[in-house]
């Protein structure tokens, strides 16, 4: 009894990031649509491109309380930066992606010092004028950009020299899902770790984290670089994979899309933003199958319905639900 | 100046025409007892305030240790030794009270910048976190989040997270607020426990606890200190008695 006590306190913390079976086999799952559904491969990166996007987000909103309406911005800049080297003639993926990573990195830490000086409503205005700005910029650079024609002429060599980018999509869903599982297993790593305590801190109670004697902007900073950098790479990996870069990439529709992704599928709990982004991009491909003028009729729906009833988003419905169910037994 | 472990020296502030603090002189010595009193809207949550840096002060000065520390933020003063507790509960609601103050600690020692590194690998703190909450014996119900704690468990945490930064001036706002009587006496005596090399000056409404607790007693009057003196003393003071609208305040015969 009393070693279990003294031993009590790091068995709980451990106990806390310890993996899960449903997470293996969530992981597990994700390599299906290669055997069992090989025609939607395509579909497939699709929802890892944006998987990995909510995921970023997911770090800022969902643990330091950070709302933001304009996270596109970053995104974009990802993208850009990948099509852009790509056309100036360095097609390697890899590099691309770093270079794509340190890009959005960069104006994510620039742009890091307003937002973490704001919370709340004024938060959401300047995190949504940054969105507008870039957007426009990339707009009137046409020269740089190819504006509203989009980016062309972008050539992605081969993976490691041997895949290539197929037209089926299977080389690029197992390189957006390679590069979202070693993300997920970074963003895992850090909200284990101090840092992860101190976002959930700020989330909780910024004033307090004063009180003990925390530089929350600094906390903020680091972790909105961290997020923009994320993000930049599912933009990378679009632009790459696709071969195109459109203005829509920057755009508030896709900031939009993926706030309500991470809403969707719970926030906080990093599953529930890949749980948001698989729902939702197979609801819009599948709505816009059925109805293609009025599919966001469905979305909307679909939005208004999960928040009325479950709160805490899927995620947060199901862990309702196994909680009652161990309770029950 | 040396001498004194916190001192403000004519601190002003106003709301517009309401003027908070006026002329505001105060010494703690080290390993001073104080207790802060006074009717409600006299300033004491002010004054915290502005000698933690949650408020800018319009003049006058805040000294740390004989440093003058007026211009740097809330958190750096937390990093040289001022702390505080809320008066209403700030805690945080959905971590548990151990990650609460592991996370306090962590912020102390400078690695809750460390995102690489997981949590479970900083033995010292967590069990240096898991002592302090021994001490206000809160080890039972440590996994349990803040908001899900009785309240007068809300507060003794209010108390460890002020504690866990290592505090060399503890500032406490009405740390018994809403306790009722008996645990509030155990709340104080869990204070009173706290180690003389730590300053501290608390608020409290309740006489009895006042002059149980506390060496000398500050009486703070629409923003400005009335009288400083032992809790005899203040109990004899006639000025005092008319600010409690010439009522005897509870207690205070016992002085």
């Amino acid at each position: 009894m009393t070693s279990a006590t003294i031993a009590g306190p790091r068995d709980y913390l451990q106990a806390q990031m310890r993996w899960r079976w449903g997470e293996i086999a969530f992981w597990l799952a994700t390599l299906l649509p290669f055997i069992v559904t090989p025609d939607y491969l395509l579909l497939a990166s699709q929802v890892a491109i944006a998987a990995l996007f909510v995921l970023s987000l997911d770090l800022i909103l969902g643990f330091a309380g950070i709302v933001s309406l304009g996270h596109a911005a970053y995104f974009g800049v990802g993208a850009y930066t990948a099509g852009l080297i790509s056309k100036w003639g360095w097609g390697e993926p890899l590099t691309g992606l770093l270079i794509a990573a340190l890009a959005a990195g960069v104006f994510g830490y620039l742009t890091s010092f307003i937002v973490a000086r704001f919370r709340h409503l004024p938060l959401i205005m300047i995190t949504l004028g940054i969105g507008l700005l870039l957007q426009e910029a990339a707009n009137s650079a046409s020269w740089l950009t190819g504006g509203f024609d989009g980016l062309q002429g972008i050539h992605t060599w081969p993976i490691a020299g041997r895949f290539r980018f197929d037209l089926y999509g299977y080389t690029a869903y197992g390189y957006a899902l390679a590069a979202l599982f070693v993300i997920f297993l970074g963003a895992r790593r850090l909200i284990h770790s101090p840092f992860g305590l101190a976002l959930r801190g700020i989330r909780d109670n910024s004033q307090r984290m004063r009180a003990i004697g925390a530089s929350t902007h600094s906390h903020i900073r680091t972790i909105y670089t961290i997020a923009a950098m994320i993000a930049g790479i599912a933009g990378a990996i679009l632009a790459q994979s696709t071969e195109t870069v459109s203005l829509e990439v920057l755009g508030f529709q896709r900031s939009a899309d993926v706030l309500v992704m991470l809403i969707l599928g719970g926030t906080g709990r990093l599953y529930g933003g890949l749980l948001g982004a698989i729902v939702y991009m197979v609801a819009r491909d599948q709505f816009s199958g059925l109805n293609p003028q009025y599919w966001y009729f469905w979305i909307g729906l679909l939005l208004i319905g999960v928040v009325v009833v479950l709160p805490n988003g899927l995620l947060g419905g199901l862990a309702l639900l196994t909680g009652r169910s161990k309770a029950a037994s | 100046m040396s001498e004194s472990a916190l001192a403000a020296r004519g601190i002003n502030k106003r709301f517009g025409s309401l003027v908070v603090a006026a002329d505001v002189d105060l010494t703690l010595p080290p390993g001073a007892r104080y207790a802060l009193i006074g009717p409600n809207g006299a300033g004491k949550t002010t004054l915290i305030n502005l000698m933690t840096g949650m408020l800018r002060p319009d003049a006058g000065q805040i000294l740390l240790g004989g440093e003058d520390v007026t211009a740097l933020a809330a958190e750096d003063r937390v990093r040289r030794g001022l702390a505080r507790t809320f008066q209403i509960n700030s805690l945080f609601p959905h971590l548990t009270a151990l990650e609460s103050v592991i996370l306090a600690v962590c912020e102390r020692r400078r690695v809750a910048q460390a995102w690489w590194r997981r949590l479970i690998a900083y033995r010292e703190e967590i069990d240096e976190a898991h002592q302090i909450l021994g001490a206000l014996m809160l080890d039972a119900v440590c996994h349990r989040p803040a908001r899900e704690l009785a309240y007068g468990q809300q507060r003794l945490l209010e108390i460890a997270l002020a504690l866990a930064s290592r505090p060399k001036v503890l500032l406490l706002d009405e740390p018994a607020a809403g306790v009722p009587r008996d645990e509030s006496n155990e709340l104080f005596a869990a204070i009173a426990g706290l180690s003389r090399d730590i300053t501290v000056l608390f608020i409290e409404h309740d006489m009895e606890l006042v002059f149980r607790f506390a060496a000398r007693v500050i009486v703070m009057v629409g923003g400005s200190i009335l009288l400083e003196g032992t809790p005899a003393e203040i109990a004899a003071d006639p000025q005092v008695r008319a600010v409690y609208l010439g009522k005897t305040p509870r207690g205070l015969r016992n002085g």
